[in-house]
């Protein structure tokens, strides 16, 4: 629960509002956590690994990419990591056959939707979804390619956006919401016809909202978000600015 | 009653061809010929894609000669960015391409035709093939490999892949050249130099042994085509272009190859995938030119090198004229991958190879912009056109094999009519017509790149002109 900000002040700290702990078991192996915490920051703690994509620190999480995926004891379906929060004594099964051939298929279904074709692709060699193939022995897609037609958008002078190479992780759309504060990006459509959109649907160099920081472009998984004139293979994204642009935002607010 | 025979596939050449032969009432050969199966769509499929992805895009084509597109689609670009790339940048893509040509032309000589050339038209099928010609000629085969390897390594060192290197890019190449490397590539230098001149004696001592199917190998008059520099030698990256007629006139000199839409046109016909370009002022189909290795030799004043000019010159006195006969690519290529070691080894001896300053960068300043470059098996010319936001609106390719498709065609025609004697093919008659096709080392995959027309067929014709029977495949 959000409190208005001079509430939540008192609300996050520590001693006055403490977080139960509670503890669980990941892999068989006993965990404790804050209450608060999810699934996936606990085993990520702990030094277990849970493969993500739409995850990204110092961003919401928004549960887009179902990668993370985890077996609950109990629970007849699978639970993704980043946006379910432990119980006591819950038992949480991260590696089981199950849980490796679904996230297998899960990303197989992600490589139907657009085209990732890696080897004319901006961010050849610096793809969180190229690496996802790797982590997790992905060798073929067993489903048939979608093979649908989207357009490329460069109308912005320095981005260009390619909707064929996007998993609609909607790091995007958090990013400029969350950090920029400026929400340029969004999501419109249904289903694997969805796509991201700047302001309403408009042409990324017409958006009035884009201060053009570029922070989508750096937060962008793939090679959809991409800067004008890199050659294939030449984009390389930088991450590192998040965690302290969180930080210092945080600190101005005290 | 017309027989068709058909030959399908081709075996030994750079994709899927066909060969169809038509034999009139009395069993002699009435027409051949050469259909290329593949359909690819480059042309097509490159629409709405952003113009500095093209150099890798369409580096896809083709896996033996991915450095001539990456060459001629950058250029393109540096037109469409509007810059004048740096110079060290001309001299790393120069460089690189050496490297091409070393490692296309000895797979094509060694590893394709080479089996052919050694062993002989007539040997054994079984074993006229790179293990054959292993067998038979261990020290020849090694050569081939090793030429190839030294080809293949030049590209590496420069791009840090074989095959498919993203290094060439618009305005430029993306990663200057290392001292290490240099002299890592300049001890190359010796072995290919001693392999080349070993493998010219012998293929110069055993051209007696050809003498049908340099008769017949496309012997017939037709125009040239290729790029020279500023005076009139052999080259291969920029350069202008010129024509010259079968007695070796020039017809056209120093003709900027932007333009070439003013002097050639395609042509397409419905039973190839590959188009046929012809010299637009003599109409299709007499407009028919070679370009290529022995075309290139013929067109220019020489090589410009020294160890490569002493070999034009002894090639040149072949015949009084331009040399006519396909065969004889054989040998033009061994003479440009001389060229292209003397000339790599100059341009490594050259400090500037090692400067810093590879790329120049501009957004999209053009509309549109056209790249020609001598790919191995002859003139590559890409020509886009982009729109405000720089993406591809239109694309256009003539690519190496498809300006010899008329010539391959007539030159089939030439082979059969010698070779066929029956209504059945002798395996002498076929190799030959294969031999004939892979002495234009076409790469049938990368000349069809187009979109449209349609699809091909084998016809059964009776001398009446009523079709019996007709196939797709």
């Amino acid at each position: 629960m959000r409190y208005p900000a001079f509430l939540q002040r008192i609300a996050d700290r520590a001693d006055v509002q403490p977080a139960r702990v509670l503890t669980f078991s990941i892999n068989g192996q006993d965990v404790s956590a804050r209450e608060d915490e999810t699934i996936l920051a606990v085993a990520r703690e702990n030094g277990i690994p849970i493969p993500t994509l739409c995850h990204l620190d110092g961003l919401s999480e928004r549960g887009a990419c179902r990668l993370c995926i985890v077996e609950i004891k109990g629970s007849p379906k699978l639970s993704p990591a980043c946006v379910t929060l432990p119980r006591q004594d819950m038992e949480v099964i991260t590696n089981s056959d199950r849980v490796l051939d679904y996230r297998r298929k899960i990303l197989e279904l992600l490589f139907t939707e657009r085209n990732h074709v890696c080897s004319v692709c901006v961010s050849n060699g610096h793809c969180d979804l190229q690496a996802l193939t790797i982590e997790l022995g992905m060798t073929h897609v067993h489903y048939d390619y979608l093979h649908s037609q989207h357009t490329v958008d460069a109308s912005h002078e320095r981005f260009s956006v390619d909707h064929n190479r996007c998993v609609l992780c909607q790091r995007c759309v958090r990013v400029c919401d969350e950090i920029e504060g400026a929400h340029t990006w969004d999501v419109m459509g249904r289903g694997h016809l969805s796509k991201v959109i700047t302001d309403l649907n408009q042409p990324w160099g017409e958006s009035t909202t884009c201060t053009g920081c570029g922070k989508c472009v750096q937060v962008c998984p793939t090679g959809a978000l991409s800067e004008k004139g890199k050659s294939v293979a030449e984009m390389t994204k930088k991450r590192q600015f998040l965690p302290y642009l969180k930080l210092m935002r945080g600190e101005e607010q005290k | 009653m017309t027989q068709t025979i058909q030959i399908k596939p081709i075996t030994r050449i750079e994709g899927h061809g066909k060969i169809t032969i038509t034999l009139d009432e009395t069993g002699a050969v009435l027409d051949a010929k050469l259909h290329v199966t593949q359909f690819r769509g480059f042309e097509k499929f490159c629409e709405g894609r952003p113009f500095y992805e093209m150099p890798s895009l369409v580096e896809r084509i083709c896996g033996i000669c991915p450095v001539s597109h990456s060459i001629a689609s950058a250029k393109a670009c540096d037109t469409i960015l509007g810059v004048r790339i740096p110079k060290p940048a001309k001299k790393l893509r120069r460089l690189l391409n050496c490297g091409e040509f070393i490692q296309s032309h000895a797979l094509s000589f060694f590893h394709l035709s080479g089996p052919d050339l050694a062993l002989g038209f007539n040997s054994d099928p079984s074993a006229r093939n790179v293990f054959g010609l292993a067998k038979a000629h261990p020290s020849l085969a090694m050569d081939g490999i090793q030429l190839r390897k030294i080809g293949q390594q030049i590209i590496e060192s420069c791009t840090g892949k074989r095959i498919h290197p993203a290094w060439v890019v618009p305005g430029g190449v993306n990663q200057p050249l290392s001292e290490a490397t240099r002299d890592f590539l300049l001890s190359l230098v010796p072995e290919g130099y001693a392999i080349i001149r070993r493998t010219l004696d012998w293929f110069k001592g055993s051209l007696e042994n050809y003498r049908e199917e340099i008769r017949t190998f496309a012997n017939f008059p037709t125009l040239f085509t290729g790029l020279i520099n500023s005076e009139g030698n052999l080259e291969h990256v920029e350069g202008k272009l010129r024509f010259i007629d079968s007695k070796g006139a020039i017809i056209l000199d120093h003709l900027d190859p932007v333009n070439y839409q003013e002097y050639l046109s395609e042509h397409t016909e419905d039973f190839s995938y590959l188009k046929s370009p012809y010299f637009k002022s003599l109409g299709y189909p007499d407009g028919i030119y070679k370009s290529g290795p022995a075309a290139r030799l013929n067109v220019c004043n020489g090589c410009g090198t020294p160890q490569a000019d002493q070999e034009w010159a002894e090639f040149t006195g072949l015949e009084r004229g331009p040399v006519l006969s396909s065969f004889y690519n054989h040998y033009a290529r061994l003479i440009e991958i001389l060229y292209s070691i003397e000339i790599f080894e100059r341009l490594l001896n050259d400090p500037e190879i090692l400067s810093p300053h590879v790329r120049a960068f501009a957004r999209n300043n053009e509309f549109e912009g056209v790249g020609v470059v001598e790919a191995p098996r002859g003139l590559l010319i890409h020509h886009y056109r982009v729109n405000e936001e720089g993406l591809i609106t239109w694309a256009n390719m003539i690519v190496a094999t498809g300006n010899n498709n008329l010539a391959m065609n007539r030159g089939i025609l030439q082979v059969a009519r010698r070779f066929i004697k029956s209504d059945k093919i002798t395996e002498d008659a076929l190799n030959r017509m294969e031999g004939l096709v892979r002495a234009f080392d076409p790469c049938l995959s990368c000349s069809t790149h187009v979109i449209g027309g349609s699809s091909v067929r084998a016809e059964l014709v009776s001398y009446d002109g009523t079709i019996l029977d007709t196939t797709l495949s």
